[in-house]
């Protein structure tokens, strides 16, 4: 099929970006979206002109690196997948495809579709862990937790961090991130003797970077492609009213 | 502490308290002005005396005032902060499924806080001293203004969006609030619902009556 290209263009940060078009014949529909711009940067390349920069890795839906903004949506049109899961059996020919990075302040762009996520890190780095010895590992089950509730820890563990809460909240708010990482904690035992200091440091630190606040659209858990919930959210309003 | 005071979800939650004393005070306000509608002016005017005169009530208004203040200056304050954190749009638009009526609480709120200001200058600065009319009488005041067409549309207008936002805003509260359960927050939303239509359609009947019926 035949597709139109609406690219976002930026050399970098300091520089201002714009759309280029690029028409792309023979696309086919079993194609992944990133094999894709895979086809088109290597068109590029053989025209000698500069490849369409777009963080990608795992390209198995894990790492959450090939965050990117397609028709309106982060990660594309298809519910609960990212971008490297989107096949282009979903575009129509003849469609115009708009593809932008992530925007939000504390994602500057470094070049074309790639953003620095370091915010998210940096969140992370302030609570987002257990202090435990290293050593071997301990009997699993010295501490006993119900299923129901180490499978929500693990709902809420599953966050790749991929930014895209952030992307689809009109707020540029990072809630649904930070509320899952401290709800993976919070639920479980180990987690909750750091549970007070941790919300504190990581809500300290969400609102130091400059992410927006929660106006409850709902936007961040239609876009999540791990299908995060907004109930992370009110449990970690409820963290914080407890850690004071 | 400051910083806890002037977090994020602080001033959310500051805004989320003051949010829902105002939804306790709408059913008040829509009793009291059903009154409207009797033939006889003396059970609103003695209504409207004792909302003005009875001590615990004055405290009552002094906490409502205050609502009303915090709630508007936080929201401001958090929606100019939130746009100024995208600086540049998307221009394929947000997309994103979301709950239709939150995507507007900025100006469905502005356009309620205008209505508030009108009518804060047609009865509540009567009361004050501040503007010329007898505070006994607002029944006469409130059916003079009814009998003005114009009057009549801003008024059901106001009243819509006013809906739209507490729609919104009543289960936004409780999420805010961390009150988020399985169970009950699908009956919260029912309920937003049932108050969303339920204190409009009350006013908006008072406005349709005395403009059309009387």
């Amino acid at each position: 099929m035949k597709l139109t290209l609406k690219i976002w263009r930026q050399k970098n940060a300091q520089v201002k970006g714009n759309f280029e078009t690029y028409r792309m014949d023979n696309v086919s529909p079993e194609m992944a979206f990133l094999e894709m711009l895979d086809s088109l940067n290597k068109r590029l390349v053989e025209e000698d002109k500069d490849p369409v920069a777009f963080d990608h890795d795992c390209r198995e839906g894990i790492c959450g690196s090939c965050g990117m903004y397609i028709n309106g949506h982060p990660h594309g049109p298809v519910p609960a997948i990212t971008t490297c899961h989107l096949s282009m059996r979903f575009f129509k020919d003849g469609e115009t495809v708009w593809i932008e990075p992530w925007r939000a302040k504390p994602f500057p762009v470094i070049k074309d579709l790639i953003v620095d996520r370091s915010a998210f890190d940096k969140i992370q780095i302030a609570g987002g862990y257990i202090s435990v010895n290293t050593g071997s590992a301990p009997e699993a089950n010295n501490i006993l937790v119900p299923k129901n509730v180490s499978d929500e820890a693990f709902n809420s563990a599953i966050c790749i961090g991929c930014g895209a809460c952030v992307a689809a909240c009109k707020n540029a708010s990072a809630m649904l991130f930070v509320s899952a990482r401290i709800s993976q904690f919070a639920l479980l035992p180990q987690g909750r003797i750091e549970a007070k200091a941790r919300v504190r440091a990581m809500v300290d630190k969400m609102d130091e970077v400059g992410f927006g606040s929660c106006s409850n659209t709902g936007a961040c858990e239609a876009e999540c492609p791990k299908q995060i919930k907004l109930t992370n959210i009110a449990r970690m309003n409820r963290e914080f009213y407890k850690a004071f | 502490m400051s910083k806890v005071l002037f977090a994020s979800i602080s001033k959310k939650f500051v805004m989320a308290l003051a949010g829902l004393f105002l939804l306790t005070f709408l059913p008040v306000h829509l009793i009291i002005n059903l009154m409207l509608l009797k033939s006889d002016p003396a059970s609103f005017n003695e209504a409207a005396h004792f909302m003005a005169t009875f001590p615990p009530v004055k405290i009552f208004e002094v906490v409502l005032i205050a609502s009303i203040l915090i709630h508007v200056t936080y929201g401001i304050y958090l929606q100019i902060s939130n746009w100024l954190v995208r600086p540049v749009g998307y221009v394929s638009g947000n997309k994103s499924e979301t709950s239709f009526f939150s995507r507007f609480m900025i100006w469905t709120g502005a356009t309620v806080l205008t209505f508030l200001v009108l009518h804060f200058f047609n009865f509540y600065f009567v009361k004050l001293g501040l503007v010329d009319g007898d505070p006994e009488d607002f029944y006469s005041m409130a059916h003079n203004l009814f009998k003005i067409p114009a009057y009549n549309y801003i008024y059901l207008s106001c009243f819509i969006l006013l809906g739209f936002h507490l729609f919104h805003a009543f289960s936004s509260a409780f999420q805010t609030l961390g009150l988020n359960h399985r169970i009950w927050t699908p009956v919260v939303k029912k309920v937003a619902l049932f108050y969303a239509i339920l204190i409009p359609a009350g006013f908006g009947l008072i406005s349709v009556t005395l403009w059309l019926f009387r």
